[in-house]
């Protein structure tokens, strides 16, 4: 049977015709629908786990138990889970494990353009990339084989435009493996120096053996076409080089990117008159060609920064003629995302807009939007989980100087739960005078809706328990006093709180609770509210259009609010000076 | 001979649904196809852009600038953001709707009064009409996707194909009476 699959779900039809066991995750754009897609085969045991590191460190167990086992995750998503897969990579498996790391050339949706191929040879582990979604499904096949032949993690790289482009996959029946024996095993399993330092010997001559096998092994291939050009590719980037130079070059196709096939490579650069390496980002494979003593032509003409694209490689390598095609002379106005109509954190956002000296120190989410005009709500986004401890390291430093900065660390969430709370303990433990605003929507918004700790239903679709926020805050130390919890769609109840909150002088938590506008649910119920403008009270003040909600406008001389778009949330309506909103519906 | 068609629109008009039944329809006809959509940040509200190229056999899921065959753009600025990319002598559609992106809301910019007649002026396979009025008509302005699909379809020249058999294969059944009446009321625009 053959199906159209993005390379996410195909990663995910990989892992379940493979016999995998075990599945975890974080969501985060790129990655987040291969977890979403691995929950419909019901023979594997998929979670969304609080953060990454928790999702390797269940696959690391699961592994050890005897599982096929595989977790995916962000390329900064590795970051925070490097710690788990370093010491993996010294104990290596019982199980299959596979870490799958979703690059994002381009930052489509991300902070930042990090290249995690260097993980590979970081962490002395195997390295795959496949080049569509039948490779996807295919390699990681070939994973979990290698994982377990040679006792290895295996990275699984791939970047935004294999997880989200779709092309055909031919579908096979799932191969059943079983949970393997579990035997106990402590020089292998307990990483206490003695056993470490024996197991580093092991790591090292384990990446002799992985060489070999790269040199000989289906995943590494070479394309025969004409001589005169060599290009050596991995992953998209050779979808893009065939694009360009289809029969006019030969390929020497990389599917296992570490340890890579020094023997191979040397072979193809023999046989060709010149090398061209073609690669997203860093110089990975050119900087590994050149220590092999082999010229080649890459990053002096291809760019780091960025996505590649099949244009950008003409450009670069080939004398092209412009391609014809149109401009006209409009004046386009920029269109960046924005908070939608409806949403939550707008009240908030507005409440806080009314102190012009707040410091805010946002974090990963759609609230980091909260930054644009005319809400202008962060000063700081750096990555999960920093909105609180990097308020409490601008709060002290404020201090130092002598001046009276009011930061307020703004957090969702299903960030909280990833890395906040620890955030939360260092404010209280270490006595930091700062406001902490937990933005709970019941939902992971910006990955497009996944189930977290807090909203009482698992990947699996099962009730769970509801970890209770307040609780946390509670237990954490903060004071009752210092604690608001408002409906963010009730704008003088929540101004009350971010008022006396900016009063504080003691850690201080505000926990707004409203579920996000686009919950299916909350979408159904709502489906008849919207506001509408009284032309007749209307002063054209604009005083509504400084919550910046993209369903009101000023047209034609006159303030409109969108039907379609509106949910009747009445933010707009409480700032209205002259009752000239009305909300329609209930 | 591979051909390349860009989506380009606002995040929430139903651009990956349409691009969804283009794709799923081109693979029951035989093609080879590559997909390419933006998730996250980019779709709140955002400028978003879905990629279908399909042929014998397609490498690059991307399309470069001047390399468009089709252009189809569900809001009409946007048309002119990725006006670039539509190689000449290749087709554009346009659907005749403004929504005002934020800094325009807030007086920061300007939405721009002169897109269709530069648009009319410069390039000569153009379509524009109002989506979200056939919708309308039809019954249910959510449709308008669908009705610009169809005008693709038209503009590809595959409007002899099986569409109605690919939308009852990919939309849920009560959705589907609307839905075929809204491809072939965009086809016959």
């Amino acid at each position: 049977m053959r199906k159209i699959m993005s390379g996410d779900e195909a990663i995910a039809r990989g892992a379940y015709e493979a016999g995998c066991t075990v599945a975890a995750a974080y969501p985060g754009t790129p990655s987040t629908e291969i977890l979403e897609n691995m929950a419909q085969y019901k023979e594997i045991y998929s979670e969304w786990s609080p953060n990454e590191k928790v999702a390797v460190e269940v696959a690391c167990g699961a592994s050890i138990a005897g599982a096929r086992s595989i977790c995916a995750m962000k390329h900064v998503g590795l970051n925070v889970a490097a710690d788990p897969m370093f010491t993996m990579a010294y104990e290596g498996v019982n199980g299959g494990l596979i870490i799958v790391t979703a690059d994002d050339p381009g930052m489509h949706s991300s902070q930042n353009e990090q290249d995690n191929r260097y993980y590979a040879p970081h962490a002395k582990v195997a390295m795959i990339e496949p080049s569509d979604s039948q490779e996807c499904k295919d390699f990681v096949k070939y994973a979990f084989e290698i994982s377990e032949k040679f006792d290895t993690v295996v990275l699984f790289r791939i970047t935004t435009r294999i997880a989200h482009s779709k092309s055909i996959v031919e579908l096979k029946e799932r191969c059943e493996v079983g949970v393997k024996e579990y035997k106990k095993d402590v020089k292998k399993y307990v990483m206490i120096p003695a056993h470490s330092r024996v197991k580093h010997y092991e790591v090292e001559e384990r990446l002799a053996r992985l060489q070999n096998y790269s040199n000989n092994c289906p995943l590494n291939r070479i394309e025969w076409g004409d001589k005169k050009i060599g290009i050596i590719t991995s992953g998209i980037s050779y979808q893009y080089a065939k694009e360009v130079f289809g029969d006019s070059a030969s390929y020497l196709k990389i599917g296992m990117s570490y340890p890579l096939p020094d023997k191979m490579i040397q072979k193809f650069a023999k046989a060709v008159d010149k090398v061209y390496i073609i690669e997203e980002n860093d110089p990975y494979l050119e900087t590994y060609v050149k220590s092999l003593g082999i010229e080649c032509i890459g990053k002096e003409f291809i760019p780091i920064c960025g996505e590649l694209n099949p244009d950008i490689i003409r450009r670069a390598l080939l004398p092209t003629e412009e391609k014809k095609s149109y401009s006209v002379d409009v004046k386009v106005p920029s269109r960046p995302p924005v908070l939608c109509p409806g949403c939550p954190h707008r009240g908030l956002f507005f409440a806080m807009s009314k102190y012009k000296d707040i410091i805010a120190t946002s974090d990963i989410g759609c609230y980091t939007l909260g930054m644009m005009p005319p809400l202008n709500i962060a000063d700081t986004v750096i990555c999960m989980g920093a909105s609180i401890s990097a308020g409490v390291g601008f709060k002290k430093a404020s201090e130092k100087a002598g001046r009276d900065s009011k930061v307020f660390g703004i957090i969702g969430d299903s960030t909280f739960f990833h890395s906040g709370i620890t955030g939360l303990i260092d404010a209280v433990y270490n006595k930091a005078p700062m406001v902490t605003v937990i933005l709970d929507n019941r939902i992971t918004g910006m990955t497009g809706h996944q189930e977290n700790p807090g909203t009482g239903k698992t990947l699996m679709g099962e009730d769970a328990p509801i970890i209770d926020i307040e609780s946390i805050v509670k237990a954490v130390g903060v004071k009752e006093e210092n604690i608001r919890i408002v409906d963010p769609y009730k704008l003088e109840e929540t101004q009350r709180a971010v008022d006396d909150a900016y009063k504080a002088t003691e850690p201080f938590v505000i926990i707004t609770k409203q579920p996000c506008a686009l919950i299916k649910e909350v979408q159904k119920r709502r489906a008849n509210m919207y506001c509408k403008i009284n032309d007749e009270k209307c002063k054209k003040c604009k005083a509504c259009l400084r919550i910046g909600c993209p369903a009101i406008a000023f047209k034609n001389g006159k303030i409109v609010i969108d039907r379609s778009m509106c949910n009747g949330c009445t933010l707009c309506q409480q700032v209205c000076k002259f009752d000239a909103i009305e909300k329609v519906g209930e | 001979m591979t051909k390349s068609i860009l989506f380009v629109g606002v995040g929430g008009q139903g651009i990956i649904l349409a691009s969804k039944i283009l794709t799923e329809g081109l693979i029951k006809f035989g093609y080879d196809v590559k997909m390419s959509e933006v998730h996250g940040m980019a779709q709140r509200g955002g400028s978003v852009t879905t990629q279908v190229r399909f042929g014998e056999k397609v490498y690059s899921p991307l399309i470069g600038v001047g390399e468009a065959d089709v252009l189809v753009a569900f809001e009409k600025v946007e048309a002119a953001r990725w006006i670039s990319y539509l190689k000449e002598g290749g087709s554009l559609v346009v659907n005749d709707y403004e929504i005002y992106s934020m800094p325009v809301l807030i007086g920061q910019e300007q939405y721009p009064q002169n897109t269709l007649d530069e648009l009319k002026s410069k390039v000569e396979n153009l379509k524009i009409f109002s989506a979200a009025e056939v919708a309308q008509d039809l019954g249910n302005i959510k449709t308008q996707n669908i009705v610009l699909l169809g005008a693709l379809i038209k503009a590809l020249g595959l409007e002899n194909l099986d569409w109605e058999g690919v939308i009852k294969d990919n939309l849920p059944e009560k959705m589907q009476e609307i839905n075929i009446k809204a491809i072939k009321a965009g086809m016959n625009i």
